[in-house]
């Protein structure tokens, strides 16, 4: 039988008292909160027990507050196939040292989806069996979603942060124009354009930032 | 940089060996990768790397304006682009709280399910190409340009259509085109039977994919497969006709469930023969929708200028052709631009199947198993 937000969430909290947080008032999907210890025994739960039996674990993902809140939170959409009813899971914890029991022994879609976030976010997951880089390389630096995430400005020298084409030869053109002027100033005899040296290169290849 | 990968697969005994296939290997769709320890041609384990075409969709989710990411949710499934388009203006429709008007959900769905047919159209071809059957391919793509044709006349792209905006379709099915694509299906039904007789029905095509990666129905809900992977194992489940979006209430039509057609239930051959019939079904739909097409609107009239949605979060779906797409997008109400936007993918969540499923597979048979799947690159990786 379908059940409203109302009744799952209520279920969620006669079974857990403190651990579940109040329903947040639907405005678009109803959700609520669990304490981040927690999030695997209600979880557990919410897939066991035949009146709710969430078989599907839809999506995980999470939502970075800074800066107006240290928090990043984690969001768990849940679906069951036999009730045709879903509710939304959220767990919040700190943006520093962030981390929470995984869920992959309860849905093994869990593996893959937290593996992202935790790339992603930097959110560590406990008992995680596989818990590596999916999408970033193994080497790389920082969690690009979370939202004071800076850029390292290359990655193995090749750069990532380039100017335009347009403004990179203006720049050519000027050092070549700059060690013209250099040369005719230093050399006794005036070098027209065609005798003029050619300008040596930029440098390491053009590393612009 | 792969350490991490080969401390993973664990040590090797003197029989086995490394064996790295892709992220360029005509077999892997796209840019996947595969690191396989085997011994000889079995598979011991089979470990996909991806991420070779992360492109940071969703992060430039939140530094472009709600209509500005529409463009690149195309890329996020190039396949299918139609799809992504929908499941995101839905998302942010829900947001406003505003749907779009009946004759722009009418053009959506028609231009959904012919994007369906042509991805499906790639997935059965390529199904055969990488088990060895060259000549379906082109048949399929044949079939294929033709569909981008008409979409083509339709919304100006034949790949990244950017067709679905928020509230609406960009533009009114244009004159004569009802009747091109009426024609074309009639065409194209005929073909379809004689793709049963070129390659579904071929001895050895039936005999390379039966009994082949058997998913069973818990197995493909506990991994979270959707759509025709997750049909192909039985369960009975289908967004448009179990929870309608958009039009999809209006039309008649089945839902292809695997049977076991030639061995068992969520092998290889039913997930193939899943997505024949589903094109089957499309065209059904796409009839329809053609004669029951309202007439109105194809734009909501209140949308304005600067889409800024009231603080809150949505999340929406779609039945795409590889299964259920959703997106979560949230506002904060003062900015013109999302705070977070996720796509949820079914490819991604079906490579996570392969690593169990690939265990005492021959290498041959993997690539089977990928091709059944129907993954792409751009989808896992967004």
């Amino acid at each position: 039988m379908t059940l409203s937000p109302e009744e799952i969430h209520a279920k969620a909290k006669a079974a857990f008292g403190e651990a579940v947080g109040e329903l947040q008032p639907p405005a678009k999907d109803a959700f609520f909160t669990v304490t981040p210890a927690k999030i695997r025994e209600v979880c557990a739960f919410l897939k066991e027990d035949p009146s709710l039996a969430f078989d599907f674990l839809e999506d995980v993902t999470a939502t970075d507050h800074h800066p107006k809140e240290p928090l990043i939170r984690l969001v768990y959409h849940l679906f069951s196939y036999r009730h045709r009813h879903g509710i939304v899971v959220k767990a919040e914890l700190p943006r520093d040292g962030a981390s929470l029991p995984s869920l992959d022994p309860v849905w093994k879609a869990a593996n893959w989806l937290e593996r992202e976030v935790y790339d992603l976010f930097g959110v560590a997951f406990e008992g995680h069996p596989d818990l590596r880089r999916i999408m970033m390389p193994d080497d790389w630096v920082g969690h690009p979603l979370r939202k004071d995430y800076q850029e390292a400005g290359g990655y193995f020298d090749i750069t990532n942060v380039r100017d335009s084409a347009l403004v990179e030869f203006r720049r050519m053109d000027e050092a070549v124009r700059a060690a013209a002027e250099k040369s005719a100033a230093t050399n006794a005899t005036p070098a027209t354009p065609a005798t003029a040296p050619a300008a040596p290169a930029p440098a390491g290849g053009a590393q612009v930032h | 940089m792969d350490e991490l990968v080969i401390q993973k697969l664990g040590p090797l005994s003197d029989e086995e060996m490394v064996l790295n296939m892709g992220p360029q290997h005509p077999s892997t769709h796209g840019v996947i990768r595969f690191v396989v320890k085997g011994d000889g041609e079995v598979i011991k384990v089979a470990l996909p790397v991806v991420g070779y075409l992360h492109r940071a969709i969703e992060k430039i989710g939140e530094i472009v304006t709600f209509p500005g990411f529409m463009p690149y949710t195309d890329r996020a499934d190039y396949l299918a682009a139609m799809f992504a388009n929908e499941g995101y203006a839905l998302a942010v429709e829900k947001l406003m709280g505003l749907e779009a008007p009946p004759r722009a959900q009418y053009c959506r769905a028609i231009s959904c399910e012919l994007n369906r047919i042509a991805s499906h159209l790639i997935s059965v071809g390529t199904m055969g190409q990488d088990i060895g059957a060259l000549t379906p391919f082109v048949h399929a793509l044949r079939e294929r340009e033709t569909l981008n044709d008409l979409i083509e006349e339709l919304c100006g792209a034949r790949l990244t259509y950017h067709y679905h905006r928020i509230g609406g379709v960009a533009f009114d099915v244009p004159d004569g085109w009802a009747e091109k694509t009426l024609r074309f299906l009639d065409r194209f039904e005929r073909i379809l039977d004689e793709y049963d007789r070129l390659l579904t029905w071929n001895e050895i095509y039936v005999k390379r994919l039966a009994d082949l990666g058997v998913i069973p129905a818990e197995m493909a809900i506990d991994y979270g497969l959707v759509g025709p992977n997750l049909r192909a194992s039985g369960v009975d489940w289908d967004l448009r006709r179990d929870l309608p979006y958009g039009c999809y209430r209006d039309f008649q039509f089945q839902v292809p469930v695997g049977k076991g057609w030639v061995g068992k239930v969520g092998d290889c051959f039913d997930r193939y023969y899943v997505r024949i019939l589903e094109m089957r079904e499309s065209v059904k739909i796409v009839r329809q929708a053609l004669e029951k097409l309202p007439a109105g609107e194809t734009m909501h009239p209140k949308i304005p200028k600067k889409v800024k949605p009231p603080a809150g979060e949505a999340w929406a779906r779609v039945e795409s052709a590889r299964g259920e797409m959703g997106y979560y997008v949230t506002a904060d109400g003062v900015s013109e631009k999302a705070q977070r936007v996720r796509i949820r993918t079914g490819s991604y969540l079906a490579m996570g199947v392969v690593e169990p499923l690939s265990r005492g597979m021959m290498i041959a048979d993997l690539v089977a198993l990928i091709a059944s799947l129907d993954v792409v690159a751009p989808e896992i990786d967004r």
